[in-house]
């Protein structure tokens, strides 16, 4: 580890005045934007919804109750736990790992073409064609894929002219479509990062092994994906934390029965008015998903400051 | 170890869409050899290299290993181990991993590779540092980890690119001692690139030395150094004097070169063009510093020039003197504890020996 740079050598490097500006620039954006926001919401997650005449009163008082209810449901219910709203966590964490994999899969042998060829002006419109897409807005791209996954919509619509169906094959429902729009909506994130690492390979690492007899499967495991594990990493991370906390998708995308945990917390905020509720709904989502995040790192031996390389 | 094995090169043409780099390459090596090519960068020397690992395919022509047609195998299916100019080690397995990385390949147990891994760092003189990463390691220890790590596939070719450039100046001298010990000690046959010819002149049986995709002389050390077959040659390898003109005589295996600033000077003729040069040919006459000697000698080997400057090089005096068309003639005398003072501007009379000069056709010299 590197030793941390003494305040007084920061000032001397960056002078008085540019040094202050750059600490009141960090110190902004690290309180304002990201300190703040986040103690007040797990304030409010801690707290009572209460009338605005009774907050700040003695009634207004710490508790639980927000978590308990997630867990256990509202008091005097039938079943012993919240079973609707802890499936619907269970499975927007085991979705968005899904579509953590599905990207990576998909992402892998794309970056490594891109990487290993070296910049080429093919790659180049490529990689604009990857990008331009993404000037668009998110909520439209949502839009746009339901339009194509529709009943009238062009991949039905090319499925029956062929023959292979009779009737309209609901995508919606069947969740193919909230698959879809996830993971098309975060792949970028996967795809560059991967990228990035990989076109910092050394060509003769992979010359070098496959003089040496590696067959191609043994190269990428044992020199590309060793390589690339930071890239790997960090778009992983992003795609997962992304996934997890989408509300664009699932709402447009998704079909009648399913819910995505983000649409719980957006009803408590917005349609119930509970902020307090939704804030802790939010926090066990986002505590929840840092977990996830640090294990799976400890698991395949990656650092945390690997990923900021 | 497998004793080493011939190479031959039949006919290799090597392009990449209209760009020849490589011509008509036939090339004979000796199993055991330790071979060289050499020559400046972008001569088509790697590209050689390429096409005997079988990272490429020669346009035409056939490449011979053992007497085996190599035509559409793979590297990993040829038996030659490559030598980076980077080395190429993996940075992030151990330096014992790293070594024995061709026997995982074929599934050898952990305890075999390890075995071996101890064998080869005891031959490279690194014992105990297989637990190392390669980033702990010094220029010349990553240079033996990259030699033992191709010897470990037990090729019976080692084929080596420029390897030795990365290091300073002293590191590289020792590791050319080092890889001529090691090839001896493995009896296997080296092929060696390198633009250096201090590299090839020390350590290979034989070099053949290239330009811009032809090989223009193969032979040993003492036949490129002392008999260069065409201008190129004499003056890429070593330093030379030339001096132009055309051939007013030729006896034998000598001719007489009328050079336009220095009068008539005798050469002997560089043995490929013995009989072929003719009275009237434009030639070049090469002569080389060291056997430059202060004083009047033959009436034909003496020449009278201008000093131009005096540099002390410490082993050896250089005297610079006014040559032909611009450029310098250079001669170099041995410190041998004269005080050596040439005036600036005096005209000095020198002499050689014909049979230390080589006369031959014009043709392109190396670039400086």
């Amino acid at each position: 580890m590197k030793k941390p740079m003494i305040f007084s050598e920061f000032f001397k490097n960056n002078g008085l005045i540019m040094g202050s500006f750059l600490m009141f620039l960090v110190g902004f954006w690290v309180i304002v934007l990201i300190l703040l926001p986040q103690i007040s919401m797990l304030d409010f997650s801690f707290r009572f919804n209460l009338p605005p005449a009774l907050q700040g009163t003695e009634a207004d008082v710490y508790t639980l109750n927000n978590y308990r209810y997630l867990v256990f449901g509202p008091e005097g219910a039938s079943d012993a736990f919240n079973k609707v709203d802890l499936m619907v966590f269970v499975r927007t964490i085991l979705a968005a790992m899904a579509v953590t994999v599905m990207n990576l899969i998909m992402c892998y042998p794309l970056a490594y073409y891109l990487g290993q060829s070296k910049g080429t002006g093919f790659v180049r419109l490529l990689v604009v064609m990857l990008v331009i897409p993404y000037w668009i807005n998110e909520i439209l791209r949502a839009f746009a894929l339901r339009i194509i996954f529709g009943d009238v919509g062009m991949i039905n619509g090319l499925m029956m002219n062929l023959g292979l169906i009779d009737q309209p094959y609901d995508f919606i429902n069947a969740d193919i479509a909230l698959y879809a729009g996830l993971g098309y909506a975060y792949i970028l994130l996967m795809l560059f990062p991967m990228y990035n690492v990989i076109e910092s390979l050394d060509r003769n690492q992979i010359e070098a092994a496959r003089d040496m007899g590696a067959s191609w499967i043994r190269i990428h495991r044992r020199v590309v994906i060793p390589h690339a594990k930071p890239g790997i990493a960090s778009g992983a991370t992003m795609v997962f934390m992304l996934s997890a906390g989408a509300l664009a998708a699932p709402q447009v995308l998704g079909g009648t029965s399913s819910l995505w945990f983000t649409q719980l917390v957006y009803q408590w905020f917005n349609d119930t008015l509970n902020w307090q509720q939704g804030a802790a709904y939010a926090i066990v989502l986002l505590v929840a998903s840092i977990a996830i995040v640090l294990t799976f790192m400890k698991l395949f031996k990656v650092n945390m400051g690997d990923i900021g390389k | 170890m497998s004793s080493g094995v011939d190479v031959n090169l039949e006919n290799i043409w090597i392009k990449f869409g209209d760009f020849v780099a490589v011509r008509e390459a036939n090339v004979n090596i000796n199993g055991g050899d330790f071979f060289s090519f050499l020559g400046p960068s972008g001569c088509g020397k790697t590209t050689i290299l390429r096409a005997v690992s079988g990272f490429l395919d020669p346009s035409e022509g056939r490449v011979l290993i053992g007497g085996n047609d190599m035509a559409g195998m793979g590297p990993n299916k040829r038996p030659t181990a490559l030598i980076f100019q980077n080395l190429a080690l993996f940075p992030l397995m151990k330096i014992w991993e790293n070594i024995t990385f061709s026997m995982e390949v074929k599934g050898a147990s952990t305890a075999e590779r390890r075995k071996r891994a101890d064998e080869l760092l005891d031959m490279i003189a690194l014992p105990g540092q297989g637990e190392k990463f390669p980033s702990e390691l010094s220029g010349g220890q990553k240079q033996r980890v990259a030699i033992a790590r191709a010897l470990c596939a037990e090729p019976d070719v080692l084929l080596l690119d420029e390897p030795l450039s990365a290091l300073d100046l002293k590191l590289r001298q020792h590791m050319r001692t080092e890889l001529r010990e090691i090839q001896q000690r493995v009896g296997i046959t080296f092929i060696y690139i390198t633009h250096d010819q201090g590299e090839a002149l020390t350590m290979s049986d034989s070099v053949a030395v290239m330009r811009a995709g032809i090989i223009d002389q193969i032979g040993d050390g003492h036949a490129i150094y002392d008999t260069p077959a065409t201008p190129f040659v004499a003056s890429f390898v070593g330093e030379n004097n030339v001096f132009r003109g055309k051939i007013s005589a030729v006896n034998g295996d000598e001719a007489i070169l009328t050079s336009n600033r220095s009068g008539e000077l005798l050469a002997k003729i560089t043995p490929t063009q013995v009989g072929k040069l003719n009275v009237g040919d434009d030639a070049m006459m090469f002569v080389r510093p060291e056997v430059l000697k202060p004083g009047a000698g033959g009436e034909k080997t003496t020449i009278s020039a201008k000093v131009l400057n005096e540099e002390f090089e410490g082993n050896s005096y250089s005297v610079f003197l006014e040559g032909d068309g611009g450029k310098q003639i250079k001669m170099a005398m041995p410190n041998l504890g004269q005080n050596q003072h040439t005036a600036k501007g005096e005209i000095v009379s020198f002499s050689y020996n014909a049979k230390n000069a080589v006369v031959m056709p014009v043709g392109d010299l190396a670039s400086e």
